[in-house]
């Protein structure tokens, strides 16, 4: 891949504020660049709510929240058991099970276990939304809710 | 001696060089920020695994454990788990909005000015909090490996604090993420070879390790030698409060994550949302598996060094390298102290761009100065004073914390912080259609607030004389937080732009719009 600076020699690409990339330009007088605009500014090229309104749409959200909801639950639930047992029932936590390590030990190790199954439940999950998410933009390219650009 | 600082001056050197060449195929703000959003999940994952992988879980943890056993394996658990609220929550969502900081995201639907002062001021503290407790790390250990040559902490930290400022001037997003990468590949291959002589020292007998474990012998305050069970919870949060002590820090960590800055900007390094998520996904696995192995080093320490010889070169913070003094010899001390100080550096120097950025760029630009467009030469002047500045007091305040201050704790405090102001704003302007400024602006105020405040009135900070008796604000900052922000939105006439919420939360969810990876 040929580099800027081979293409132009002689020309200093030291990066500087203020360049056509930069995020969000200093001052009001210049005009924004594409991705800096805000959600004011770039109202009227998408149909925000159209999209929103779409069945699709919504039937995406309702899928996301079925996951995320009880999944945050339970691992709220499962991580704040850990220092309310041991802070409110120490003689409990403090049984030995095995040699010297007790029912403290084991659950606060068992977190971890917890916290990567969850992850990979999330990322099986996503890989769904994700395959909704693109038949759900490409409805929303057909009803005209998005212009030109896919 | 002369072998560790001399594997020490190599390691330095070699951050340095990465440090240049990075910083000359920069092209433009883009790269300087996010590194053209070309990093891939995997390394990621690695880059994010090494910011947290910071002096706080290496030295900080170890340290804790060693010291008072099972209480310090609570902050392990917290800061793993802490990323599911990050991948269930945030993770996605912030990368769809697609910009490059926390307070971009705020200042999406947002009246700008007001939310991103408050938002640089809270990324300026939490970030500042967190510099300091990597300072103490790093000037006991400068003090450690120069031991002999009469250098004090305090002269280290000065040393180590300009050091920093150096490197921080010339690094951008696409140094500090192959240091962080290359770092946390030699952290983790030097806790795994430290964790394997660990065992190995016990003939790889679990049994005989837990019950070593169960039998620790030291002096305590009073002279006295005694035997305790380090297995045991109740060494460090003892009754009175210990149980809400450990709520606290909980609500901390788990919430606190989720609120740093240094890390969330970490998703916009990448291409897309979905990227993102495999990158979450990857640091926690590898932030698990370092924090399972901290917690043998820890208590490795505990049972091989003995708290007493730590005690005496260098306090708990120097667990970690007088453990593979004592397995390894000088070179593996020299090995692992150089690692545990490039780790410091790359995680100091992403801190001070990120805090000196967001208060040249947000709070001079778009605050004192109302908008008005500054040449770049003024604002990249203004960036190096803040990190002077920022460099300066956390130094001032390592000084006088001193070296003893347990690093972990004090991170502990910045994930309060950060989860009390950061958090709430964060979750109530991506899930909450009513959501106004007013809202965002006082829910920062009041989580920074009184975050603060309770730190300066707990025992951490004012001893026997403590007005709040918890060292960690979270169980009374983090609601307090949600509470401003709610109230703020409800108090204020401003009903919002039911249209702008309709496109965050489609931008959000599906990605449409997301800025893209860049070409060169």
């Amino acid at each position: 891949m040929a580099k800027s600076r081979d293409k132009h020699p002689g020309i200093d690409f030291t990066g500087t504020t203020g360049s056509e990339t930069d995020i969000a330009p200093l001052g009001t007088s210049k005009k924004k660049p594409a991705h800096e605009k805000t959600a004011k500014e770039e109202l009227g090229k998408v149909n925000w709510t159209g999209i929103a309104k779409m069945a699709e749409f919504k039937a995406l959200l309702a899928a996301r929240r079925k996951f995320v909801l009880p999944a945050s639950i339970f691992f709220v639930v499962y991580y704040f058991s850990l220092p309310i047992l041991v802070g409110y029932f120490p003689d409990l936590m403090k049984t030995k099970i095995w040699g010297y390590v007790n029912i403290a030990y084991v659950f606060a190790f068992s977190q971890f276990f917890m916290a990567w199954i969850i992850a990979i439940l999330y990322v099986r999950a996503a890989k769904k939304w994700d395959a909704e998410t693109k038949s759900l933009m490409d409805i929303a390219h057909a009803r005209k809710f998005i212009g030109g650009r896919s | 001696m002369s072998i560790a600082l001399l594997l020490f001056l190599v390691f330095v050197s070699a951050t340095l060089v990465i440090t240049f060449w990075a910083a000359r195929r920069q092209t433009g703000a883009s790269s300087y920020f996010a590194a053209n959003r070309s990093i891939t999940g995997w390394q990621n994952g690695l880059a994010v695994a090494g910011d947290y992988m910071s002096a706080a879980s290496f030295l900080g943890i170890a340290g804790m454990i060693a010291f008072q056993g099972f209480d310090g394996f609570m902050y392990s658990v917290g800061w793993l788990v802490a990323y599911l609220t990050v991948l269930l929550i945030v993770a996605e969502p912030l990368r769809n909005l697609g910009k490059y900081t926390m307070a971009d995201v705020l200042a999406y639907r947002l009246n700008a000015r007001p939310v991103r002062a408050m938002a640089s001021l809270s990324t300026l503290t939490v970030s500042t909090f967190y510099m300091v407790a990597q300072m103490v790390g790093s000037g006991a250990l400068v003090k450690l490996l120069l031991k002999g040559s009469g250098v004090t902490f305090e002269m280290a930290v000065i040393g180590v604090g300009i050091l920093m400022i150096i490197y921080v001037v010339f690094g951008g997003m696409l140094a500090t993420t192959w240091v962080q990468i290359i770092k946390a590949v030699l952290l983790l291959g030097g806790t795994l070879f430290l964790s394997i002589m660990v065992l190995a020292h016990f003939g790889f007998n679990i049994q005989s390790f837990f019950d070593a474990v169960g039998h620790v012998v030291y002096h305590d305050k009073t002279g006295v030698e005694v035997t305790k069970d380090f297995m045991t919870p109740g060494l460090k949060f003892k009754p009175p409060y210990g149980a809400l002590e450990l709520l606290s820090l909980g609500l901390a960590l788990i919430f606190g994550t989720a609120g740093l800055p240094h890390i969330l900007v970490r998703f916009y390094t990448v291409p897309d949302a979905k990227t993102a998520r495999v990158s979450v996904v990857w640091a926690m696995i590898l932030i698990g598996c370092f924090y399972i192995m901290t917690t043998f080093l820890g208590f490795g320490a505990a049972t091989i060094v003995g708290p007493d010889h730590i005690a005496a070169n260098g306090g708990n913070n120097m667990s970690a390298p007088l453990l593979a003094e004592r397995l390894g010899g000088e070179v593996f001390f020299a090995f692992i102290s150089a690692i545990a100080f490039a780790t410091i550096l790359a995680v100091v120097a992403g801190l001070t761009i990120s805090a000196s950025t967001s208060f040249a760029h947000d709070f001079f630009s778009n605050v004192i100065k109302h908008g008005k467009a500054q040449t770049p030469e003024k604002e990249v002047f203004v960036a190096r004073i803040t990190a002077f500045v920022v460099g300066g007091i956390a130094i001032a305040i390592a000084i006088l914390l001193g070296e003893k201050a347990n690093v972990a704790f004090l991170v502990g405090l910045a994930f309060a912080v950060a989860a009390s102001g950061n958090l709430p704003v964060i979750v109530l302007t991506i899930f909450w259609k009513r959501f106004n400024t007013a809202g965002a602006v006082s829910g920062l105020a009041t989580g920074l607030g009184v975050s603060i405040i309770l730190i300066l009135l707990s025992p951490a900070v004012r001893g026997p004389h403590a007005i709040f008796p918890l060292d960690n604000p979270g169980i009374v900052s983090i609601p307090l937080g949600f509470i401003g922000a709610i109230l703020g939105t409800l108090l204020s006439g401003d009903k919002g732009k039911p249209e702008l919420y309709d496109e965050l939360v489609v931008r959000g969810n599906t990605g449409h719009g997301a800025e893209k990876a860049s070409s060169h």
